[in-house]
């Protein structure tokens, strides 16, 4: 994941022509249940020469599902589920699917409105001829 | 914002030779006993090979080949393990024997993350079994995995048949490769499906009659790969690497 956030920070900033990035801001996705330490530990592994004294920033998403047959709307409650469960739906969060119920109707086709993956959303940096 | 796993998926697959998509118009015309025929049987000729059961809703190449009790290790993303030879890789390890009830837009963004997360070794080739139809998941694998070639299986049924000149059609509009056709669960001596195939302008790569040994090995690879079936689609398999030997060598 951090490989992914690494090379379209690189790609973004030199299709911006920055010449310096200095903030990396990344959404993740409670659904994934992704540790910042985990992911800012590779991030830092990855760190390329552009971003070399960028700050990198993780905010969590809290997820939200709703039901698409009864319209119940609820957060994911990572604590109820077990172990295994928990790392198949950071692995691949679509099983969430196989998992987890609407608590309405019992319903597995639930949308979930936000909070799925990681995303990368916004980089700050400079240019040097400005 | 910016989806950081669409970057990756070309690097995932950098190390692999050639990527074969084993795909068809409908369901229930052996696609997944093809697909993993032709992965052992490519597997039997020396090669290293990966096999990718990309249907989600409905996977059946573990039931094939009886993988067993396996799990890809995580390093760095994860490295599917080896079932019987093969790099093997599948939804089921994470959503297990239960039902998986994906909308298109979920079965996209799995697709996607495993994509993004699977790191396949160095690989002569890696066998894709494709959920059949021109859906989400074929739209996606167009989409994303570049330098894929496609293996169309078809029955001799006019039904089946019907549909996979669709997706024939579609393959040949974007400019897609595609190896050929085989035509599986044969009963007759004759059958129009060449003649139509080839009309089409494709390759007809061969028969593979239907056979009832076949139910009976499946689990089982030694015995699968015994069979009449599977003597078959190996022979397929060497007009197959030859035809994409020569398409490398015209490039």
């Amino acid at each position: 994941m951090a490989e992914g956030v690494i090379s379209t920070a690189t790609k973004i900033a030199k299709e911006e022509g920055l010449d310096e990035v200095k903030e990396v801001v990344v959404k993740i996705g409670e659904l994934q249940q992704v540790e910042h330490d985990v992911l800012n530990f590779a991030l830092e592994q990855l760190r390329t020469p552009i971003m070399k004294d960028a700050k990198f920033v993780l905010e969590t998403i809290p997820a939200k599902l709703k039901c698409r047959v009864c319209d119940e709307e609820w957060d994911f409650s990572p604590e109820e589920l077990s172990e295994e469960v928990s790392e198949a739906i950071h692995f691949v969060p679509e099983v969430a699917h196989v998992y987890m119920k609407c608590p309405g109707c019992g319903s597995p086709d639930f949308e979930v409105v936000e909070g799925r993956g990681v995303l990368l959303a916004s980089i700050k940096g400079v240019k040097k001829d400005e | 914002m910016s989806d950081p796993r669409l970057e990756i998926i070309g690097k995932r697959l950098e190390k692999v030779g050639r990527i074969v998509a084993v795909s068809s118009g409908k369901g229930g015309v052996g696609k997944s006993v093809v697909a993993s025929a032709l992965a052992l049987a490519l597997r039997d000729r020396g090669h290293r090979v990966g096999l990718f059961d990309l249907d989600f809703t409905s996977p059946a190449t573990h039931v094939i080949l009886g993988v067993g009790d396996l799990f890809p290790k995580e390093e760095h993303g994860i490295i599917p393990p080896l079932a019987h030879g093969l790099r093997y890789m599948s939804i089921t390890y994470y959503a297990l024997d239960k039902p998986a009830p994906l909308r298109g837009s979920d079965v996209s963004d799995a697709i996607i993350e495993i994509l993004a997360i699977t790191r396949w070794e160095e690989l002569d080739y890696l066998v894709v079994d494709m959920p059949p139809g021109i859906g989400d998941a074929t739209l996606d694998v167009l989409r994303l995995v570049e330098g894929i070639s496609f293996l169309v299986v078809t029955t001799p049924s006019r039904v089946a048949f019907e549909t996979v000149k669709k997706l024939l059609t579609l393959l040949k509009e974007l400019g897609i490769p595609t190896i050929g056709v085989v035509e599986n669960m044969v009963m007759e001596s004759s059958s129009p499906i060449r003649e139509q195939v080839e009309q089409l302008g494709q390759n007809y790569l061969g028969t593979v009659r239907l056979d009832p040994g076949l139910e009976g090995a499946l689990g089982d690879v030694n015995k699968l790969m015994g069979t009449a079936f599977a003597k078959a689609v190996t022979e397929i398999t060497s007009e197959v690497e030859r035809r994409l030997q020569s398409e490398t060598t015209n490039l």
